[in-house]
């Protein structure tokens, strides 16, 4: 099975500029408002910044928190908010460990990163002007981990 | 009227009421926004003879048409009152995200008079504004109370302008902190927000940011990304501002030892190249910013291990090499103080050197000083007058809360003569003597001395004029930069994104896109030109004149002597002939009064004219 891609955020190059939610609202919205955007940018004083996307798990907790069955898993790993079932109780929110899924006030209705399904990749990975976010898979973050570790040692080593 | 909100908030601190007032079209195009908008609110409601720190005195808030949208650094926002500290026209911008929340939440300003019986904050959420209590605020520092106010709203996404205990004291040099890290740092405007009870403004919205064609739009602000990635912009991103610190010594124009040096035998220890290596832990950036110029330091050793604070070049050399410290342990802490209690750091640097100087001439006792060795170098020292001087502890607290030139006041002993300011607003980190077109525009800033108001001294440091002399034609340079860089904090951008656009025509192409109104560049800088007018006309009727827009004595009276300057001084008759120059191109008399048919042309006030 093909491993599943996510948005990955560094945080040592997360500077905390809030432009992928510009972007994410503007590609997926068409409008500026970034309270809308799927993608939250989250910073703990001082100098932490992250920006969290849905992680894609394994066993979805949104979906089983979901009263009206209006989550659904698609290929790709993602979810999926059926707008017609969907009344904002907001459970799938609390259920999900790292606030990957927004209200929608105006909508009455929670959504979600989609990964800009139908492009190459996501806009807010796109760009980033900080490098910060990859769209790329579990498996390949750990590898290029151990290629950092292992430069490391050659530098070192000299 | 797109790019705007189209109203702005109105609160009487007095009566407790809010209310909502349009914005009229002619009012925004005519001053744009931010440093124009603050301009005209202030000619046109603070009482001519009105005291600073009385309820008469009005606080605005106003972001700019591009707050809110992908342009570069769009996020910031400016504050202005009657300064406490200069009695003319006071003003401030900051970055951080206070511009776009304001806009989001559906306002374009804040517009605050009267004096509430009680501290209070302002909170502003979408349509809704309160003024609420803030008795448990009181006292507490900036940070603190940007947390507690987080907390008491349920909301981590609330941004936050206070003051602290400073700004509460009504200290002459009291600041605003937003965002934690950014300031409305200049002219005391933490003293009028004190004088007022207001302890703070707090923000949240949620709504969507309208422009004429997003699609435009964000055609020209990915270019912008862009070029915010490439070699216009690299100094801030690698060394953030205190790159400066070599380059300037290395011209001889870095302030050391109050003024008396531009060169600092130890600048490499404070240099920006070795913060990054040792002290910055995290690099960070405003809302909408590709640049990331925000350099956190953090203090691993000594006493004040643990400290957190940004540090930027002129905070960096006022409290460093201009209190001869070489310590950025020490600057890093004396930032933090100033940030958290409230007070400007580039006030507090040239405060404390003075009262170093003073100290070292004699001028000042032991006890004066409570005990403190307080010589030129001493970083311990250096920290603890700037506690004092933020928490007016002791006589020395007491004797350095508003400022040099207040401060000197008081001591008399021709301790005048080495105040370092410009209508007692203290002067920021470019020598006088070796950078003398610089001086010229420091020494015309309507707010007071200021290198933010034209960038004058870009001329000096890239050589193309003779910086160790002055002539007719220097005005003209100040002139022209004071229209563009009025535009610049009307709109507001970030001044550092300045080098990403090609040329005037590309930064009104910015107001065309985001309000629809069809401007070119030649209306921009006429615009440019009223607003800085308009502030002009403020400081007319609080009673400015030529003798407002000279440099302190050091420049005239004193050679500078160091490791570049030869006995380098400014002629005074050269200074004199710049002046005039300057009055002149900016169509004023020769007392620095705008001509009626100038005023008329801009469609201003006329009745201040001559």
């Amino acid at each position: 099975m093909e491993q599943k891609r996510i948005i990955v955020c560094d945080t040592e190059k997360c500077t905390g500029c809030e432009i992928c939610e510009y972007m994410c609202s503007i590609f997926k919205e068409k409008t500026i408002n970034w309270s809308k955007a799927r993608i939250r940018h989250v910073r703990i004083e001082p100098t932490f910044d992250i920006a969290i996307a849905c992680r894609k798990c394994e066993e979805p907790l949104c979906i089983k928190a979901c009263p009206r069955d209006a989550i659904s898993e698609q290929p790709d790993g993602s979810v999926k908010i059926d707008k017609d079932k969907c009344n904002g109780c907001g459970w799938c929110i609390e259920a999900c460990n790292f606030g990957a899924l927004k209200l929608d006030w105006e909508k009455k209705c929670v959504a979600t990163c989609d990964f800009c399904a139908d492009l190459d990749q996501p806009k807010c990975v796109q760009f980033c002007p900080y490098e910060a976010l990859e769209f790329t898979t579990l498996d390949q973050v750990g590898h290029e981990a151990g290629k950092k570790a292992f430069m490391r040692v050659i530098e070192e080593l000299g | 009227m797109k790019g705007y909100a189209g109203k702005f908030v109105r609160v009487n601190l007095t009566t407790g009421e809010t209310g909502k007032e349009r914005l009229k079209e002619d009012v925004a195009r005519n001053f744009v926004g931010g440093y124009g908008l603050v301009a005209h609110t202030l000619y046109n409601e603070v009482p001519e003879g009105a005291d600073a720190l009385s309820p008469e005195n009005v606080v605005c808030l106003w972001s700019g048409p591009v707050a809110g949208t992908p342009i570069p650094v769009s996020s910031k926002y400016a504050m202005g009152a009657l300064s406490p500290l200069t009695g003319f026209i006071g003003f401030g911008i900051a970055s951080g995200g206070i511009g776009s929340e304001l806009k989001a939440a559906g306002w374009d300003g804040i517009v605050v008079t009267g004096k509430a019986d009680s501290p209070k904050y302002i909170y502003v959420h979408n349509g809704q504004v309160e003024v609420r209590d803030a008795s448990h605020l009181w006292g507490k520092t900036t940070w603190k109370t940007e947390e507690l106010i987080r907390e008491e709203l349920f909301d981590d996404e609330v941004r936050v302008s206070s003051i602290g205990p400073s700004g509460e004291m009504m200290n002459r040099i009291a600041n605003i902190t937003n965002d934690r890290n950014r300031q409305i740092g200049r002219c005391g405007i933490g003293a009028a927000m004190g004088s007022k009870n207001l302890k703070a403004i707090a923000i949240r919205g949620t709504g969507s940011v309208e422009v004429p064609d997003l699609d435009e739009l964000l055609e020209f602000c990915l270019d912008l990304h862009q070029r915010c990635r490439g070699p216009a912009t690299e100094k801030y991103r690698k060394y953030g501002t205190p790159a400066n610190v070599l380059v300037h010594n290395r011209l001889g124009c870095l302030p050391t030892n109050n003024f008396q040096k531009g060169t600092f035998d130890q600048a490499e220890a404070v240099s920006g190249e070795k913060m990054l290596e040792t002290m910055v832990k995290k690099i960070t950036a405003c809302p909408a910013c590709p640049i990331g110029c925000d350099h956190i330091n953090m203090v691993k050793d000594g006493p004040w291990a643990g400290t957190v604070a940004s540090v930027d070049y002129e905070s960096l050399d006022l409290l460093g090499p201009n209190c001869g410290v070489a310590d950025l342990n020490a600057i890093t802490k004396a930032v933090e103080l100033c940030d958290t209690l409230g007070v400007d750091t580039i006030s507090a640097g040239a405060t404390v050197s003075w009262a170093m100087e003073a100290y070292e001439k004699g001028l000042l006792t032991k006890e004066d000083v409570d005990g403190l060795d307080l010589r030129f170098g001493e970083g311990e020292a250096m920290v603890e007058a700037v506690r004092r001087m933020c928490m007016r502890e002791g006589n020395l607290g007491e004797l350095l809360a508003d400022g040099a030139a207040r401060a000197a006041e008081k001591l008399g002993k021709d301790s005048e003569k080495f105040v370092i300011a410009n209508k007692k607003m203290e002067w920021g980190a470019y020598s006088m003597r070796p950078l003398q077109t610089a001086t010229l525009g420091f020494a015309t800033s309507v707010r007071g001395a200021c290198y933010l108001r034209s960038g004058s001294y870009q001329v000096d440091v890239k050589g193309t004029v003779d910086r160790y002399h002055l002539d007719r034609s220097r005005g003209k340079i100040v002139y022209d930069g004071e229209n563009l860089y009025s535009i610049i904090d009307s709109l507001i951008i970030c001044k550092f994104t300045r080098g990403i656009y090609k040329d005037n025509d590309e930064i009104a192409k910015v107001i065309r896109l985001v309000t629809g109104f069809d401007v070119d560049s030649e209306e921009m800088i006429k615009t440019g030109e009223r607003i800085h007018n308009q502030a002009k006309l403020f400081n007319v009727k609080f009673g400015a004149g030529r003798k407002d827009d000279y440099p302190p004595p050091r420049a005239f009276e004193e050679k500078l002597y160091d490791d570049v300057s030869d006995g380098a001084v400014i002629d005074r008759a050269e200074y004199d002939e710049a002046l005039s120059g300057y009055y002149e191109a900016r169509g004023w008399n020769e007392e620095g009064i705008p001509t009626k048919a100038l005023l008329e042309e801009l469609g201003l006030d006329t009745s201040l004219g001559v």
